[in-house]
């Protein structure tokens, strides 16, 4: 039904062209069904989107303010079996990330120890000076995590990204599979996949675990904070606020108030325990970081150093997501957990090593590199792709500030087909699955967000560059 | 509920309210101007623009040449005009975006469907022959929308504050009608009888849809006071002032019992609504019914500021 691109794993099909275990249930319904069916229905879905208003806002792009992540009707299947192990590699790794977190901001054995160097801490803005020497409500500091993972064979799944700031893109995974429900019902009783639409139930709860020192009443008030409407996954705070029975609040519905932090509502103010805010670092609080921001509230970093709050997840995660830190993960899973990582990560050079930038530059055409604070898919280097003078271009910017970057061999993405004019054709995915963490566990809705480059040849997935999404099913036993 | 929250719902369902009443007294305006030689239909048109208050903005975009083509797509969709029908069906859906929380998703589906039509339908100059299709769509979205909402919102706080933004536009909206249109109403000694007035009354009427309703009660007996009557004192006709206060009346009692407690906007109202008992419309024209609907509109806009205030809708 489709050719597979010789040098990549291809999820579906064997390279025989035969298909693979965990499609057959998929394939012999998308046989069954007539040619047209699967297009008429991809332009079902889009009106489905637009009229339900499941957009995201492109910044700088006034033409197109609210644009729709494609979506494709074709889902992305894993296994049982290979979801357990990928389940066990996160946890692995979610756990380490916590613990790794606490002793940056507490004793930092890590770096005493040898294992990390100190120079990444120092004059890295993501390490917030505020948070030493604090312990987050319930010892938490990620309430939320998005593992972005890659594979390029059979067993080979590996860590590309850890997003420990604010991940985005849960209402998707949770969207995609309402339309498919809604589009197929039929093949949701031929094939068994794992229940996702839970996840908003499993947030709130796991949120009104970590209720802050000052909670005294019945059940913790949680609140999501939001930049407001302009921004692109507001789609997704309101969604999510309205999924757990949470009020959506913005800086300006806020305010300190006997040392809580309170919102503003039609009978006066009142007191929030539990904020899951969508609000970086940087404009959390105008008294204690950017002074100019807007978003955030004066003094809530006094209000939860004091226990009056507890904000998820916790201002200064970012040193833990870094792209310099990133490349120590296998170091740091072992520091803390005492095991081998289950999950590798891609190998990467660091550039601000001198053995490691002498070969990214004499290998630049075959890597791809990437700015340590970046992310978005924004300023990176993509070198089988790059025209000379655009290699000559990033050479020149890596020589300069060698330690701003990193770099990792062209992966062979692992391909999953989509639906285009022509049929099926594969396309390079990766997969985000989210995890939440409190002091009760860590918990892992099966599946994630699978994510699409819908141009041939593309290993840009990223929604800001044209990427799309998909379904992603964990097969039921 | 968020204060920020009840006033985007409160102004949902203002900018909806507004939307429809504009394109209904467009429409009067457009069926006056057909019957009319070009001159009078001219001046139809001009009352229009005043009517709405935008008779300077409207001069400073086309001087003072009043035609239809003009005057309805100032109205419907000029840049120059904040208050057009695509400007304020858009700061709806913004609203409705702010609050897609405290709306179900049939009410969001609605505001945001019909938005999508009208931008469309109004991403090119308006012809009249495209005239009364899209003064359909703006009615039509805003009756699906209230359809929605009657046939899936909860009747708590929120679905309050909904229905008074929708009957403090509406009254405001009937009010302002009466206000230009008075000296048609007040019986004059050369024009009673004339076809002319019966006309013009008709066309009061048809900008607040009650020309069927009227007839029907009256036995199509057109008279300025039976009008004037009608349009502020009868509480069967969902439009008049009297049956704005009455849900005025109802919610903010709903909105007392919920909140353990009345607040000074209560007051405001209780005073408001006395002009309604043991009124008479000899009394209004008595008074002067200019007086009467200039004093109207100030008690309502104060009314509708004391809400605001009083529920927290901003710091």
């Amino acid at each position: 039904m489709t050719k597979t691109s010789p040098s990549s794993y291809d999820e579906m099909l064997h390279a025989d062209g035969s298909v693979r275990s965990a499609y057959a249930g998929y394939c012999q319904w998308h046989d069954e069904q007539p040619p047209d069916l699967l297009r008429r229905k991809g332009s079902e879905a889009e009106a489905f989107f637009r009229r339900t208003g499941i957009t995201f806002n492109v910044y700088g792009n006034e033409d197109a303010e609210e644009r729709l992540i494609p979506f494709d009707m074709v889902p992305r299947i894993i296994t049982a079996q290979q979801w357990r192990k990928l389940q066990r590699g996160i946890e692995q790794r979610v756990r380490a990330l916590n613990a790794f977190l606490h002793d940056l901001y507490h004793r930092q054995e890590i770096v005493r120890s040898g294992r990390l160097p100190a120079r990444l801490l120092k004059n890295n803005e993501a390490f917030l000076p505020e948070m030493v020497g604090f312990t987050p409500p319930g010892g938490v500091y990620t309430h939320i995590v998005g593992i972005d993972l890659v594979r390029t064979g059979e067993d080979d799944f590996m860590v590309l990204e850890d997003n420990a700031r604010t991940p985005s893109g849960v209402s998707y995974m949770l969207e995609n599979r309402e339309t498919m429900m809604a589009m197929f019902p039929e093949l949701f009783t031929r094939v068994r996949v794992r229940e996702v639409s839970d996840y908003p139930r499993r947030l709130a709860r796991s949120l009104a675990a970590c209720a802050p020192a000052a909670f005294n009443g019945k059940k913790p008030v949680v609140a999501v904070l939001t930049p407001g409407i302009y921004n692109s996954a507001y789609f997704e705070h309101a969604f999510l606020a309205d999924q757990m029975g949470a009020e959506l609040v913005e800086g300006s519905d806020l305010r300190v108030e006997n040392g809580r932090i309170a919102m503003r509502t039609t009978r006066g103010y009142q007191p929030i325990d539990v904020l899951y805010r969508r609000v970086d670092d940087e404009y959390l609080d105008p008294l204690t970081f950017n002074p100019n921001s807007v978003l955030g509230v004066s003094g809530i970093m006094d209000v939860y150093r004091g226990g009056g709050i507890t904000i998820a997840n916790a201002p200064g995660t970012g040193i833990a997501d870094d792209k310099a830190i990133y490349s120590f993960m296998p170091e740091i899973v072992e520091f803390y957990t005492g095991e081998k990582p289950i999950l590798p990560n891609v190998p990467t050079w660091r550039c601000a090593e001198p053995d490691a930038l002498a070969y990214v530059l004499d290998n630049l055409a075959d890597l791809v590199v990437k700015e340590v604070h970046g992310s978005g898919g924004y300023g990176m280097l993509i070198g089988p792709t790059s025209s000379k003078r655009e290699l000559a271009a990033f050479e020149a910017k890596l020589r300069a500030k060698p330690e701003n970057y990193i770099a990792q061999p062209t992966l062979s993405l692992s391909t999953v087909p989509i639906l285009t004019k022509a049929g099926l054709a594969p396309r390079h995915v990766d997969l985000r699955p989210f995890v939440l963490v409190s002091p009760n566990g860590i918990d892992i809705t099966p599946g994630g967000l699978t994510r699409v480059a819908l141009k041939k040849g593309s290993l840009v997935v990223n929604s800001s560059q044209g990427g799309g999404t998909k379904d992603s099913w964990v097969l039921d036993d | 509920m968020l204060g920020r929250s009840a006033n985007g719902i409160f102004w949902l369902f203002r900018y909806l309210e507004r939307a429809e009443n504009i394109s209904r007294l467009i429409e009067a305006g457009f069926r006056m101007a057909l019957t009319r030689d070009a001159s009078d239909a001219s001046d139809e048109w001009r009352s229009l623009i005043v009517t709405l208050g935008l008779r300077q903005a409207f001069e400073a975009r086309h001087g003072t040449e009043y035609t239809g083509p003009h005057v309805f797509n100032f109205i419907l969709r000029d840049r120059d005009n904040p208050g057009s029908i695509l400007a304020i069906t858009e700061e709806a859906r913004t609203n409705a975006r702010m609050v897609r929380g405290g709306i179900t998703r049939e009410v969001w589906e609605s505001v945001n469907d019909g938005w999508m039509q009208l931008k469309e339908a109004l991403a090119r100059p308006v012809t009249e022959t495209r005239l009364g299709a899209v003064l359909d769509l703006v009615r039509r979205q805003s009756t699906q929308v209230r359809g929605a909402m009657e046939g899936t919102m909860l009747r708590n706080e929120i679905y309050n504050f909904a229905r008074l933004g929708s009957f403090i536009e509406r009254a405001d909206n009937t009010a302002r009608i009466l206000d230009v249109k008075y000296y048609v109403l007040l019986p004059s000694v050369s024009y009673v009888g004339s076809s002319l007035d019966n006309v013009q009354w008709e066309n009061v009427l048809r900008s607040v849809a009650g020309e069927r309703a009227y007839r029907w009660l009256n036995a199509g007996r057109m008279d300025p006071r039976g009008i004037a009557e009608f349009l502020i004192l009868d509480g069967r006709f969902p439009r008049s002032l009297a049956f704005c206060y009455s849900k005025l009346r109802s919610n903010l009692a709903s909105l007392a019992r919920e909140y353990g407690g009345e607040m000074h906007c209560h007051e405001i109202l209780r005073d408001a609504d006395c002009q309604f008992h043991h009124a008479t419309i000899e009394a209004i024209f008595e008074q002067g019914l200019h007086e009467f609907i200039g004093t109207f509109i100030r008690n309502n806009t104060a009314l509708a500021l004391q809400i605001q205030r009083d529920y927290r809708f901003i710091d």
